[in-house]
């Protein structure tokens, strides 16, 4: 806790609730762990993909939520993940570590990509972000190893026995999505969440006092390409296949964007929110195919328009709860009321100059 | 095929592209919104052009000219319906919101067409196969010829519109400065609306022209808007006849990447996009702004 | 006749309480200086006025009709037009262009091009030229020009002085004065105490959103004024030059 002066107002950070709350999430991880020896293969394969969808969601709003930055293109990443492991396991390394080692090959050739598109105005790095997807694809493509769109599948996998197997996948998603939860978590307390914030509500206020805009910019890049292109190496360790028109599908920003924009934008629990409604509805209604896509895209278009904070925002919003602890809290000593400084929340939407 | 060939057919090509590409300039550049949708409505307009001449014999050339002041109302509604509420949540929420709708309509349309390819070409006699012969045995076909022809057209009215009538003048202001145009009493609302709509019968008249040059199944939109995208951002966003110039390079890009290699034709077109995108980054220095639209460079004063 | 009439006028900048419950008559033909420190509030009122700026709270009656739910549009074809602050001319669009455009939502009446140019000649031979390349005495008399278009029967004008040299002031000014505006209901937000008092009939003082001062021009000292300014009680004459 900090005393800004004396008899003058606090600032502090943790709540009893985002105590509890931090401490619940610390437990349900250690639970979730120790699924693989409770339940059965099923229930394993299905919550693995719930951890990948987080991850998704997760990385996306790290991107738009905090970087203000929308990308209609992440599958880039997603399908190079995946790539970068087939080649990599084509290559002789053992899979797992493969894995890590495609994410990081990804986050570091997303470095020059950042350098290009981050000069971009926002509507044109979307869609920028987008082309940058399309030429993944077709360079991949261009791979014989691929065999076109008939694509490949990642044999080193099958040396585990399936049981084996689906543990070390599960607990490699649980890993990363903890891993990476966690690290968004700490950029958000540390400088990068406030020049996250400034960024979002005024770029050339922001830059003129001093706050590193492109750097802070880059980091999120980089972050969210990292997240991505593990999502994807996680993917194909748990489908083992690999056909470069599912992996660099824009169907996967699709996903990302509806999962966001409902579980709410801008904020630390929207994501993992949006990721559970979005695994519920897609375990229920995925089998309806067409529909299915056509729901999707209704809901994010009605909650972008309605309900732009989505789900988690309004409740953060409407009931000043804060779960987690990235914000800050003024009390003034007269009164031992406490106003919750705007913390890391939804991207300040200002009409113009 | 020689190289003067080669240009040829992609200038022509680009045609089509600065056709397509116009409508989302247009719109860019008065409400700075990229409409993800873009694409997608065009191929909405090559299916409603299929069903009505398919099932309900309605002539072709008649729809042609139907189907322009119906999809100008269809923009009239999305604008009052989507893009209005969106442009007053800030700059995400039109990405989001245009994507969304993009989604639905794709799979609106596979829902009702299924996954098979179809073509306008039929309907249109031998249109989209006629051909005339160049000196220098260049073959051109009148289908890409009347295309670009039309693009040149559509810009240049749209031009003079813009330059010359009060209607043009009260976009241009609109766009430039919103809120000063209301101060001084354009009423902004309705100019965004006829914007949208002028932006719509653009692109109902490039998803005609999609149709006829080419196949089309459910999800083409993605492809057209990335291509439209490319050919606006190339020639300058915001800027008509740079909207005509970008088509043009990345029609002559893309039948010079075909030549190369089979593959070659997107690869070659995304590439010279990125390339552009490279050279006005080293040209632009110190702007942070990548693609300064003519307006914002000349708003010294703000 | 009571052309204008706010009642109870409340509207927000932000999260700062702009205007508090302001109350203000304006009769046909009476010119009104509108005076205060920086931030006072003037040019939300003007702008709340005029209908670009929402109000959360009072009422404002044109010509006898609530317009406070009126659009900027409207109340321009209802005849109020504001100069706004800085000019805001469409610096794409060509000296002409910006006056046609000025005259879209407008009323018919006796400004119309021709007459626009005859009462600033400075402009005639700038009519083709666009409005980025004028000086700011040209640029302020375009955009007088532009609101008089829409032949209005109040006219706002925030802040005239603003960015100008003196030299262009006194030629702005001098042009208002040979104007036939004697219809015209003017509201002038002017930082420049000394212009306000002798070119308006009615002062009026605003201090944090509130009007801590009015009278007329003519019986108020550029002093009295002075005192209520800054909200402090000033010593006598000669403690601060205005």
């Amino acid at each position: 806790m900090t005393v800004l002066r004396e008899n003058g107002p606090q600032v502090y950070r943790w709540t009893r609730l985002s105590i509890v709350s931090v401490a619940a999430v610390a437990g349900l991880q250690l639970l979730f762990a120790l699924a693989p020896l409770v339940l059965g293969a099923s229930a394993i394969e299905r919550l693995t993909t719930l951890f990948i969808y987080g991850i998704l969601a997760l990385m996306w709003n790290a991107l738009a939520g905090y970087g203000g930055l929308v990308s209609v293109g992440q599958q880039a990443f997603f399908g190079l993940g995946a790539y970068a492991v087939l080649r990599l396991a084509d290559f002789g390394i053992s899979v797992f570590p493969a894995m890590l080692l495609a994410a990081v090959l990804v986050a570091v050739v997303s470095l020059p990509i950042a350098l290009v598109m981050l000069r971009l105005r926002t509507g044109e790095f979307a869609v920028g972000m987008w082309v940058v997807a399309e030429l993944a694809h077709l360079l991949v493509n261009l791979d014989s190893f691929i065999q076109g769109e008939t694509g490949t599948s990642l044999v080193a996998m099958l040396a585990f026995a399936p049981q084996r197997r689906r543990a070390f996948t599960y607990w490699a998603a649980l890993a990363t999505m903890v891993a990476l939860a966690w690290i968004v978590f700490a950029l958000l307390r540390a400088r990068l969440g406030t020049a996250a914030q400034a960024i979002r509500d005024n770029e050339e206020a922001a830059s003129s006092v001093g706050v590193p805009v492109a750097a802070t910019k880059r980091t999120l890049f980089v972050l969210s390409a990292f997240g991505c292109a593990a999502a994807g190496a996680l993917w194909v360790a748990t489908t083992i296949s690999f056909q470069p028109k599912t992996y660099f599908s824009v169907q996967w920003s699709a996903y990302m964007i509806f999962m966001v924009l409902v579980g709410g934008i801008g904020t630390f629990e929207g994501p993992v929110l949006g990721a559970v409604l979005f695994f519920a509805v897609e375990t229920l209604f995925g089998a309806s195919g067409v529909w299915y896509m056509i729901g999707l895209g209704a809901t994010a278009l009605i909650f972008s328009l309605l309900l732009p904070r989505g789900i988690w925002g309004t409740i953060e919003q409407r009931f000043d709860i804060r779960l987690l602890p990235v914000g800050y809290f003024l009390r003034s000593d007269t009164t031992s009321s406490s106003e919750p400084a705007p913390s890391a929340r939804t991207p300040r939407q200002s009409a113009g100059p | 095929m020689s190289w003067a060939d080669l240009i040829i057919q992609g200038a022509l090509l680009g045609g089509y592209y600065a056709l397509l590409a116009g409508g989302l300039s247009f719109l860019y550049g008065v409400m700075r919104v990229i409409n993800l949708a873009h694409g997608s409505l065009a191929v909405v307009t090559a299916y409603a052009f299929w069903v009505l001449a398919e099932h309900w014999q309605v002539p072709p050339l008649v729809l042609a000219v139907v189907l322009l002041p119906l999809m100008s109302l269809v923009g009239w509604v999305l604008y009052r319906l989507v893009f209005e509420r969106s442009l007053h949540g800030g700059t995400l929420i039109p990405i989001l919101s245009t994507f969304g709708l993009a989604t639905v309509l794709d799979n609106v349309l596979f829902q009702n067409f299924g996954a098979d390819t179809r073509s306008l070409a039929p309907y249109f006699d031998t249109l989209a196969y006629d051909s005339w012969t160049l000196p220098g045995d260049i073959i051109v076909g009148e289908l890409a010829v009347i295309e670009f022809v039309l693009a040149v057209l559509v810009l240049g009215g749209l031009h003079l519109l813009l330059m010359r009538t009060s209607l043009g003048r009260q976009i241009r202001a609109t766009s430039e400065d919103e809120d000063a145009a209301r101060i001084v009493g354009v009423n902004t609302r309705r100019i965004h609306a006829t914007a949208t709509a002028m932006a719509f019968a653009m692109v109902a008249a490039a998803g005609i022209a999609l149709g006829l040059r080419a196949t089309f199944d459910p999800y083409a939109g993605a492809q057209q808007l990335i291509f439209a995208f490319e050919a606006v951002v190339m020639g300058g966003a915001g800027s008509l006849w740079g909207t005509l110039i970008g088509g043009v390079t990345l029609g002559i890009a893309q039948s010079v990447g075909a030549r190369i290699n089979p593959q070659g034709f997107l690869i070659a077109g995304h590439l010279t996009f990125l390339a552009v995108l490279l050279a006005r980054i080293s040209a632009g220095g110190h702007l942070r702004s990548l693609l300064a639209t003519q307006w914002a460079r000349r708003q010294g004063h703000r | 006749m009571t052309l204008l009439a706010v009642r109870g006028l409340c509207a927000v900048h932000g999260l700062l309480q702009a205007v508090r419950s302001v109350d203000l008559d304006l009769a046909e033909g009476e010119i009104l200086a509108l005076v205060g420190a920086n931030g006072a509030g003037k040019t939300t009122l003007l702008r709340t006025i005029a209908g670009v700026h929402a109000p959360v709270a009072g009422r404002v009656e044109f010509d006898g009709a609530d317009i406070t739910n009126c659009a900027p549009h409207e109340r321009v074809a209802r005849g109020i037009a504001l100069v706004p602050e800085g000019r805001r001319l469409f610096l794409n669009l060509t000296v002409e262009e910006n006056l046609r455009v000025g005259a879209v939502g407008g009323r018919k009446g006796g400004w119309d091009l021709d007459r626009v140019l005859h009462a600033f000649p400075l402009l005639r031979p700038l009519r083709k030229v666009k409005a980025t390349h004028l000086s700011g005495g040209e640029q302020q008399a375009t955009a007088i020009g532009r609101a008089l278009m829409a032949n209005p029967r109040l006219l706002l004008l925030d802040e005239l002085s603003l960015g100008l040299s003196p030299k262009a002031i006194d030629g702005v000014y001098a042009s208002l004065r040979t104007l036939s505006l004697a219809q015209t209901a003017i509201i002038l937000v002017e930082q420049d105490l000394q212009r306000g008092l002798s070119f308006a009939g009615r002062v009026v003082c605003l201090l944090e959103g509130q009007i801590v001062a009015q009278g007329r021009a003519d019986e108020l000292t550029r002093e009295q004024v002075m005192q209520h300014y800054f909200g402090t009680r000033l010593p006598a004459v000669g403690a601060m030059t205005a």
